[in-house]
């Protein structure tokens, strides 16, 4: 084989693109790590902005990179019920703030979802883009099911999910400080709940409380979140 | 950590069989990180284990790794962004100001009720 058209199979093979997606976040994650955490430098949005670059210039589509990306997408599932270890190691402090928990998780729960439907609707944007919006503060794979079963774009949601992960983790601590918030656990649960498992992922990198917090969040909204959607949404689109 | 990653695999699936076979508003993968914390508090009432043995078992290590692997794990999905540059381009402005005004109103809200209602309650705690 010629080293083009080496290249050109390799391209179409899910170990170049799992492999490219480790490079990615390795590289990703050491430009964060130089940043000193810096919540402005998220390597989850440089590794898509490094592999978004590497399709374009390559030319493959997402389904040939998603088949090699899936078995890192596939371990999301094992990490969520992984989350129950550090919630069971804090249990006593989860069960002492119960209250607070029931009652931001209400508040949070329909504020994401309220407003980002009608800001986005204040804008002109069409009704399937409102439905895909809706869900976009749960983790991925449930918010896509919810919007598949509501009969909109559950691909767009899973973007939207995402997009919102990283713009949650890169406000939480300026916007908690800057709100002279000391809780931990309060940050904690609101960046889950507002940002699921991107927002939970920066809570670990700056507290372990706050991410125990955040993980519960995250796991609790993901309930609550699609209980409500149905009720709120009609009202909510028109 | 093959037994580890087994116990987590088996509580995915417990969870995602509970949550199908009942109809259940919840995803398996939550259903499952609650079966796991009931296990565990029932685990320990029957043979007593400390913070540092759940760290050092198979299944504290299995979990330890996964999570310190979280953010790469959103990766995948992310990367889809790829698929919707025309929409970007067309609705990006609605998007990003629901996104910006809806995730700072979330994370104000949520932290808001928190601590109000921390404070009626009167409830000890947090860090």
């Amino acid at each position: 084989m010629t080293p083009f058209r080496l290249w050109v199979y390799l391209q179409t093979t899910p170990l170049f693109w799992l492999t490219a997606t480790l490079a990615a976040f390795l590289v990703a994650d050491s430009v964060a790590q130089a940043a000193r955490r810096n919540p402005l430098v998220n390597p989850v949005a440089i590794s898509i902005a490094l592999l978004g670059a590497l399709l374009k210039a390559t030319g493959a589509d997402y389904q040939t990179y998603f088949n090699g990306a899936q078995f890192v997408h596939f371990l999301l599932g094992p990490a969520t019920v992984a989350l129950g270890v550090p919630i069971f190691t804090n249990l006593p402090l989860v069960t002492r703030n119960l209250w607070p928990l029931a009652a931001s998780l209400g508040v949070g729960a329909i504020v994401a979802i309220t407003t980002a439907v009608l800001v986005a609707k204040g804008l002109g944007a069409p009704r399937t883009v409102l439905i895909a919006l809706a869900p976009k503060s749960i983790t991925a794979g449930v918010a896509m099911a919810v919007t598949e079963g509501l009969g909109g774009p559950a691909p767009l949601t899973g973007v939207l999910v995402i997009a919102t992960g990283i713009l949650g983790a890169v406000i939480v601590t300026p916007l908690m400080n800057m709100l002279g918030v000391t809780d931990y656990a309060a940050r904690g649960f609101a960046v889950g709940l507002a940002s699921h498992g991107i927002g939970t992922a920066r809570a670990f990198a700056v507290d372990p409380v706050a991410g125990v917090f955040a993980g519960l969040a995250m796991g609790l909204n993901a309930i609550v979140t699609p209980a409500v959607i149905p009720a709120l949404l009609p009202w909510l689109v028109g | 950590m093959i037994r580890g990653f087994f116990i987590l695999l088996v509580f995915q699936l417990a969870g995602e069989v509970l949550g199908r076979g009942l109809n259940l508003p919840a995803p398996g993968p939550v259903i499952g990180l609650g079966l796991l914390v009931v296990a565990l508090v029932l685990y320990r009432r029957a043979r007593p284990f400390d913070e540092e043995a759940l760290a050092a078992s198979d299944l504290g290590q299995a979990a330890r790794g996964l999570l310190a692997a979280l953010p790469l794990l959103f990766v995948p999905a992310g990367v889809g962004v790829v698929q919707y540059l025309g929409l970007l381009r067309d609705q990006g402005l609605a998007l990003a100001a629901a996104l910006v005004v809806s995730t700072l109103a979330t994370l104000i809200a949520t932290v808001g009720a928190f601590l109000l209602v921390k404070r009626l309650v009167g409830a000890k705690g947090g860090a």
